[in-house]
């Protein structure tokens, strides 16, 4: 017979009526944690699909109840197909419209800028097969190999990626000379670093000059407005003039010698750093910061940064350089006509040179040179008198010319060009560099490494005539003691107070006709002395 | 059980290459090793409280040389005393400073995927079979990744975020409550095909990872001194 209302026999369900075959039963709260195990066990159990919609439990119990209304034959074989054909029982047809929008992978989205990178450029290949001979691209597939003898350097992969974006912006840019310098890492992402000689008379014209041109006129326009207010009885103008700034270098001479290239990724385009002031050097020297990845990123720091992360990025590359690259002694020698007065700036290779044993270079230290000019402490490469510098403004010959004159400051001088690694200081009980064979059980092969102790992370090799410098590391100096920033300057004084201008109550006017009387008493007895002393000269 | 190699750590004269073994219970403590040229290892005895904390007074680069002696004296004379007791010379050597520097970057940085791990009912720790690696999404998380070392925040959370942990997998500190914030630099390489942690505490420490596979590991390359301007940095 077939009743109405719900759960009759055949339908799923049947008996779930029952006070203890409902599935309610156990929301009563049990305290033990057994029947809680339980509870978890069975909400994971309902947990719904996302895909189907179905949850795991009340698949079982229809199969469950399939089994059992229908009876079988070794079930325990066909469990499956019947667990599918519960499956199609229940299918429903996808009302849902909305389609599932295509999700770009960011996989996707990478690959593709890799992909340029391998793309062949099509225009100028007659011009290219003249200058083979002469390309500026270097080698970093070479150099890569002689790093990886000890154990420094990137995979074979990210070096070919990087050896692709150095040709893409040798293409791109006038380059003279180029070299992969490094990578430095970042919180977000890191910084390949490529340095970089444009050819003589490619350079732009420098934003920063610009930017001081229009300083300069809109001082003009200020100073106008002033005149025109004096008349209006302004409160006096403070005679304070900040100390000048002191002027960056020249492109081509001294910290800013090279242009620097980065980019985050190989493929990604390729962004020129800004020329580095001195300024930024000092600031750069007392600040410790990490670099985020992203050059427009805004410097936090006391004393305040001028500049942005790029800024900061190119003062530790200046840094680096002047502190880290080295070649072997005699690699380069000063060109003969230089006077020995002048300050040595350039040199040349030398054709005479003979490379020493690798065992050689290892023992001392004495067999590597820095070629890249020492920063002072004024940030500069040559050493610049400011106060001379404010008379003539804009003279750019300065720089060649030594400043023998003492001016109010102390002139600066640092390790010439060309100084031995032996004489860099240690700091404290430590080396400036550590030197090592690449391996210590084929020596035939082994290459000569230095390490870096002041900068971690910068490292030398030289092989015979080949040698090369790079940097992989955080852009940090080291400091055995913790950094300390520096205390913020004292307070102003306020102007000694004195009786001069201490404030005081005015007299009032019975006590000034005191005064004026008592004064009038003093004068009159004054002249009555007088009167006495002429009448006894009489 | 295991062996993993750890690291080197660089000192002024020549570096030592760590390896560490793993007992059955991963959560055991671990056995050292050093070498210098990764063919004659030697055993490393166990870190005690006591050489961590002389070791924690030291500052500046290892030498290279495991019998080198610090002398407290020198160093900081106050502290010497309280640390030696009486009787004992202020002198550390080497080797001790290192096996407690070990010890505190295992502590303070090694880390391992969630879901890597399982904790038995007995509470042995052993890998997870079932383990497939996290997902793309996942990885870019800081709270996908654990410390793997007696957990210290996790009876802090509240009661919301504990109904939804599993204790078999769970049972250890999540990267995410780290002090101080972003003392960990994340970044996917190879168009997401790895991610990589870096730990900005301990400059050196290597976490890598490639998304729905099983391979993950940590390596420390560095000097081994903590990076105390930290702060500072960020």
């Amino acid at each position: 017979e077939r009743g109405h209302g719900p759960y009759q026999p055949h339908e799923p369900g049947y008996g779930l009526d029952q006070p203890e075959y409902s599935p309610y039963d156990d929301q009563i709260p049990d305290p033990k944690a057994r029947m809680l195990a339980i509870q978890n066990a069975k909400a994971y159990l309902l947990k719904t699909s996302t895909k189907s919609g179905l949850n795991l439990y009340d698949h079982l119990a229809n199969v469950l109840t399939k089994i059992l209304d229908e009876q079988p034959t070794n079930t325990v074989d066909i469990i499956e197909n019947i667990s599918k054909d519960v499956k199609w029982a229940r299918f429903q047809k996808k009302m849902d419209t909305l389609r599932d929008e295509y999700e770009i992978l960011s996989t996707f989205e990478d690959a593709e800028k890799c992909k340029a990178l391998f793309i062949k450029g099509e225009e100028n290949e007659e011009v290219i097969e003249e200058e083979i001979g002469q390309s500026p691209l270097p080698n970093v597939m070479e150099t890569a190999f002689y790093f990886e003898q000890a154990g420094i350097g990137l995979s074979k992969d990210e070096s070919y990626y990087i050896f692709l974006a150095l040709k893409n912006l040798t293409s791109v840019q006038p380059i003279q000379t180029c070299r992969f310098w490094g990578k430095i890492l970042g919180l977000e992402m890191n910084y390949i670093i490529a340095e970089v000689q444009l050819r003589e008379g490619e350079e732009e014209e420098e934003a920063g000059e610009e930017v001081t041109e229009e300083e300069g006129k809109g001082m003009d326009e200020v100073e106008e407005q002033d005149e025109e207010k004096q008349k209006e009885d302004e409160p006096p103008k403070s005679t304070y003039k900040p100390p000048p700034d002191i002027p960056k270098e020249a492109n081509g001479t001294g910290a800013n010698k090279f242009v620097y290239f980065v980019c985050n990724e190989p493929g990604k385009p390729w962004v020129k750093l800004p020329p580095v002031t001195p300024a930024q050097i000092v600031c750069a020297r007392k600040i410790k910061k990490f670099f985020t990845g992203r050059l427009h990123a805004p410097i936090v720091s006391f004393p305040p940064f001028p500049g942005n992360e790029a800024n900061y990025l190119r003062a530790q590359i200046a840094r680096i350089s002047a502190g880290t690259q080295v070649s072997p002694t005699g690699f380069y020698q000063f060109p003969e006509e230089d006077d020995e007065e002048e300050a040595r700036d350039t040199y040349e290779e030398n054709p005479d040179f003979e490379p020493p044993s690798v065992a050689e270079m290892v023992d001392s230290l004495s067999t590597w040179a820095h070629h890249v000019k020492n920063i002072l402490k004024q940030g500069r490469c040559v050493w610049i008198n400011p106060q001379k510098s404010e008379e003539k403004n804009e003279d750019e010959d300065e720089e060649e010319e030594e400043e023998e004159e003492m001016g109010e400051q102390q002139e600066e001088t640092g390790p010439p060009l060309l100084t031995l690694l032996s004489e860099d200081e240690g700091i404290k009980d430590i080396p400036a560099w550590t030197a090592q064979h690449s391996t210590n059980l084929i020596p035939q092969h082994s290459v000569a490494i230095i390490q870096s102790n002041r900068w971690p992370g910068a490292y030398a090799f030289a092989s015979g005539r080949k040698f090369e410098n790079i940097y992989f590391g955080w852009g940090h100096k080291y400091s055995p003691e913790n950094y300390t920033p520096i205390l913020p300057p004292p307070v102003q004084e306020e102007y000694p107070s004195g009786p001069a201008i201490t404030e005081a109550r005015d007299p009032t006017l019975e006590e000034e006709l005191a005064f004026k009387a008592a004064q009038e008493a003093l004068a009159a007895g004054e002249e009555e002395e007088e009167e006495e002393e002429a009448e006894e000269d009489d | 059980e295991r062996v993993w190699f750890w690291g080197c750590i660089q000192g002024v004269r020549g570096s030592y290459y760590i390896a560490e073994g793993l007992r059955p219970d991963r959560a055991a403590p671990r056995i050292r090793l050093y070498s210098f040229n990764c063919l004659d290892w030697k055993l490393l005895t166990p870190a005690t409280k006591e050489m961590v904390a002389q070791a924690e007074q030291l500052k500046g680069r290892f030498q290279g040389d495991p019998s080198f002696e610090y002398s407290f004296a020198e160093i900081n004379p106050q502290a010497a005393e309280k640390l030696f007791g009486g009787g004992m010379e202020p002198v550390i050597k080497e080797e001790a400073r290192l096996i407690a520097t070990i010890e505190q970057i295992d502590k303070a940085v090694g880390i391992v995927p969630r879901g890597a791990f399982v904790k038995t009912p007995l509470g042995s720790v052993h890998e997870n079979r079932h383990f497939e690696g996290l997902s793309l999404v996942e990885a870019k998380k800081l709270s996908s990744y654990f410390h793997f070392t007696e957990p210290v925040n996790l009876t802090n959370k509240t009661l919301l975020e504990k109904a939804n942990l599993d204790p078999s997998t769970d049972f250890l500190d999540s990267l995410e409550h780290d002090i101080p914030k972003g003392s960990w630099s994340v970044q996917l390489e190879k168009g997401g095909a790895v991610v990589v942690l870096r730990s900005l505490l301990w400059l050196g420490l290597t976490f890598y990872h490639v998304p729905m596979t099983k391979q993950y590991g940590y390596i420390y390359f560095g000097t081994g001194e903590k990076n105390m301007d930290l702060p500072f940095m960020l």
